[in-house]
């Protein structure tokens, strides 16, 4: 995973970048898109479950945030207000592919919760071993794909792309507790749908 | 503690973002209580099987042509002035 510049010299390399790009820099944004196009690519992947539409998200957010440069402050970081606007991209993309207009990262606050841990056998020593890459990398998409919306987004923002709970609350626009409750249930019901491919086989149904 | 007290503290602990009080109270749950020390260490474990296999790498010929097509279309586009709101 390619990390994102957090160093204070990054950030303010960042912001030189991005008033440069304001001014009508293009090499100076596409310095930008070079340092982010991944992180938005796999977001945006996590989210729409599409090839094509991930590519669209991609160039949609990118060509977003330069017309819109003039908006952008500077009182949070620019990938932070790149990732909401990609997000933003991603969930609208999802909606015209699905018949349910309703999808957004508020949808889930009443839903029925499915996170109530009901296996709770151990898991094998190394789980990802018990499986071939492409088909390990099967079984986590399909689970991932499982969850409501506003899950996954928590999820991949916070444990995969590895963002603060406060930097994610400000890209979703959650409050910080309504991101926590997310995290919690988008892990515990990823767990509880992944113990089924990677439990203990010992002395359990998989003998003889 | 009960197991639905231990699960609401669950991911500040995993974070590591937890006042000692809190953290030697779960950690006396943990002592006795097997289904929690399972489920704390399986949804450890679903978090680094995702960290470890990252799912969706960006082709460098896709990342290229991508590259190439946004820079095109900022070229091509009028930079918003004002804000719109």
């Amino acid at each position: 995973m390619e990390a994102i510049q957090k160093s204070a010299e990054g950030v303010t390399d960042e912001m030189a970048l991005v008033l440069a790009a304001k001014k009508g820099d293009l090499e100076a944004f596409s310095q930008l898109v070079t340092r982010y196009d991944r992180n938005i690519f796999r977001i945006a992947q996590h989210i729409t479950h599409n090839e094509e539409d991930a590519q669209d998200v991609v160039q949609e957010a990118f060509l977003k945030a330069y017309t819109n440069l003039a908006q952008f402050q500077g009182n949070s970081k620019f990938y932070t207000w790149l990732v909401r606007i990609a997000v933003n991209e991603a969930l609208m993309k999802l909606r015209r592919r699905r018949s349910d207009k309703t999808v957004s990262i508020d949808e889930d606050v009443e839903t029925e919760d499915g996170s109530m841990p009901r296996e709770v056998a151990d898991w094998s020593p190394n789980p990802e071993q018990l499986y071939g890459q492409s088909e390990l990398g099967d079984i986590l998409k399909k689970t991932i794909q499982g969850l409501p919306p506003g899950f996954r987004t928590v999820f991949v923002l916070r444990d995969v792309e590895g963002l603060s709970t406060e930097e994610t609350a400000e890209m979703l626009q959650l409050s910080v507790p309504a991101v926590k409750s997310r995290l919690l249930r988008a892990r515990l019901q990823l767990r509880e749908r992944l113990a089924k491919y990677f439990k203990s086989k010992r002395g359990g149904d998989g003998q003889k | 503690m009960k197991c639905t007290e231990f699960l609401v503290e669950l991911t500040d602990y995993l974070d590591g973002n937890i006042a000692s009080t809190v953290r030697v109270e779960l950690e006396e749950h943990l002592q006795w209580c097997h289904d929690c020390e399972v489920v704390l260490n399986t949804t450890k474990q679903t978090i680094e099987i995702y960290r470890n296999n990252q799912l969706y790498e960006l082709p460098e010929n896709l990342r290229s042509r991508l590259h190439a097509a946004i820079m095109t279309r900022c070229k091509n586009s009028k930079p918003v002035k004002k804000p719109s709101r």
